[in-house]
């Protein structure tokens, strides 16, 4: 029994009251990965809840190309048997007493044994954990488990993939080996994959279609860059990775040259940032990547970078391939530099610097 | 000693530990799983037992299965025979008796299960019944011993229920405890001595398996 070419998009429109917010969602999902990105707690779990039949929409439809998952106006809701949904929970859930291989073919209930045993060799092959099969959940690698969690959900052959964080806590080589397993998997099967993160890596290791959501609403969605380069939210602004998040006011706005100028609430430097829809006098805050700034030990000049302060190194700490510095330059910023850069500059406590930030690496983040 | 009355305690309490646990494991299971409201007053009717004196309880089931009882007129009709007085009388009683040792366990042992891996098995496919006996099961053992062994123990002790719906018919249901008692009131207090410390005995190495398997599972006990 081969399984059919399965491009059905899922298309979501819900409802459902949760303890702190409504989760109110609308968006189709096509064939292929799309990153949900969010901070903890922004009602991610449960969207996947509610298509996987775990938990019950207040209202809505749910639907998977033809078939219809969840519909409130005509009280169907799919049982989750039914759906033929893979769902691989954050906490993975593998059966403890069951080994390797009895994991992966829990779900092939119904099937021959032959056709059961091609297709549990075949999952475990590209997932290579093939050498694990006798194994209990309990002798594995964190990284193992995770090859394991998915080939139960794939073996199934399911026509949507739900997958809530299953990646984290493992380091950038091997997560990318897994992805790379769970791409070439997909290639041939084109199903729909939502990949539930907050985590800005893993984001950047998909590096595909993303959409972000926050106090249960979907934000903007399109490519990881365009997406996560301008968050809106504070929440989501630390969830993105921007280290410096600095409380400001809006000094004036030069809507001719499409910037404004604020002045920092702690320290009270000035920067020039993107105009933005803040009105002279507002507060505002001004989140800054600390990859983004440079640092320079002599006052620099003849810059098109628009914005530089002098300040004073507090901190430097090793952090794998990169320092991080503290400065205080009137307010704290978080810096990252190589080691290299690090040692030919000799950056140790003390030191006085100059920060240099372009106009577009500062952008300026809704009040929340 | 009387190996007459320690035989039929024996049987008692392995017929009422084996009826018990298929009885209790789907009680257990809807009252760990359900989000009934009303659950509590089940809750409370399976836990009864164990503030009620035994002699009430034994009062309300001879009631029910005496000639004019509800029970006993069903029996007398099914069977052809009475039903208080006999052994599948105190079978009966007994299994009322010892619920909540059977229940409470298997409760708290259903209830520890990661509701995560339930859930994979539903999105696997899997029925109710075969998520029961292919994950729940399986991960419960400790809590199914622990029912069998406390509902075993507890029956094989009792005195009061028995004294009230089973009479003291040698060899049907003259039990071990009445055995005890009998023996002190005719002031044979070494046959007496014998019979209880081998009770005591039997009771002790019972609880040492229960907490030898898992001290969580239903325990008087602070969790370690």
């Amino acid at each position: 029994m081969a399984a059919p070419l399965e491009t059905a998009a899922l298309s979501v429109e819900m409802r459902k009251r949760l303890s702190a917010f409504e989760l109110e969602i609308q968006h189709q999902f096509p064939p292929g990965f799309t990153v949900v990105f969010g901070p903890s707690g922004a009602g991610k779990s449960t969207l996947l809840d509610c298509i996987a039949g775990l938990a019950r929409p207040d209202a809505g439809r749910i639907e998977l190309g033809a078939a219809t998952f969840f519909d409130g106006a005509q009280s169907v809701s799919l049982p989750p048997q039914k759906r033929q949904v893979g769902y691989v929970f954050q906490s993975l859930a593998l059966f403890p007493h069951l080994s390797v291989e009895e994991n992966v073919r829990y779900g092939l209930g119904t099937i021959g044994e032959e056709e059961r045993r091609r297709r549990v060799d075949q999952v475990l092959q590209a997932f290579h954990i093939e050498k694990l099969s006798e194994r209990k959940p309990a002798q594995l690698s964190g990284g193992e488990k995770q090859r394991v969690a998915l080939a139960r959900s794939l073996v199934t052959q399911p026509r949507l993939l739900l997958l809530d964080e299953p990646l984290t806590g493992l380091d950038g080589g091997l997560r990318q080996s897994i992805l790379q397993d769970l791409r070439e998997w997909n290639d041939a099967r084109r199903i729909p994959i939502l990949y539930v993160t907050h985590n800005r890596d893993e984001v950047d290791a998909i590096g595909e279609r993303i959409i972000t959501i926050e106090n249960g609403r979907l934000g903007k969605s399109g490519a990881p860059r365009s997406v996560l380069d301008a968050p809106q939210t504070v929440a989501l602004a630390q969830a993105a990775g921007f280290e410096n998040l600095l409380e400001a006011r809006v000094l004036e706005r030069r809507e001719d040259d499409g910037v404004m100028r604020v002045a920092l609430e702690e320290g009270g430097a000035e920067l020039e940032i993107p105009l933005g829809s803040a009105q002279p006098g507002e507060r505002v805050k001004v989140a800054i990547r600390a990859g983004d700034i440079l640092l320079a030990i002599e006052e620099p000049g003849g810059l098109s970078a628009r914005n530089v302060c002098q300040g004073i190194v507090e901190s430097v700490e090793s952090r794998g391939a990169i320092a991080v510095l503290r400065v205080r330059a009137g307010s704290r910023f978080i810096v990252h530099v190589t080691p290299g850069a690090r040692r030919a500059l000799q950056l140790v406590a003390a030191k006085p610097v100059w920060l240099v930030v372009k106009t577009h690496s500062c952008h300026l983040v809704t009040q929340r | 000693m009387s190996i007459e009355a320690l035989l039929l305690s024996l049987r008692l309490a392995l017929t009422v530990a084996v009826v018990l646990l298929v009885v209790a494991m789907p009680l257990a299971y809807w009252l760990a799983f359900t989000r009934w409201r009303g659950k509590f007053l089940l809750e409370s009717i399976v836990a009864l037992p164990l503030v009620l004196p035994p002699t009430v309880l034994g009062f309300y089931a001879l009631m029910a299965m005496g000639p004019r009882g509800v029970l006993g007129k069903l029996w007398s009709a099914m069977f052809g025979h009475p039903l208080a007085f006999t052994f599948s009388g105190l079978v009966i009683a007994s299994l009322f008796y010892s619920l909540p040792f059977a229940v409470q366990p298997l409760v708290a042992s259903f209830e520890s299960l990661d509701r995560r891996l339930l859930e994979a098995s539903a999105i696997l496919g899997a029925s109710g019944l075969r998520s029961f006996h292919r994950i729940v099961l399986p991960l419960s053992w400790p809590g199914v011993i622990t029912a069998l062994v406390l509902s075993f123990a507890h029956t094989l002790g009792e005195f009061g229920v028995v004294l009230m719906v089973g009479g003291n018919l040698p060899g049907i249901t003259r039990t071990i405890s009445i055995d005890i008692y009998d023996r002190t009131q005719a002031l044979d207090y070494a046959g007496a001595h014998q019979t209880a410390l081998l009770l005591l005995l039997v009771s002790f190495v019972v609880l040492s398996i229960v907490y030898g398997i898992n001290r969580r599972v239903w325990s008087p006990w602070p969790h370690r």
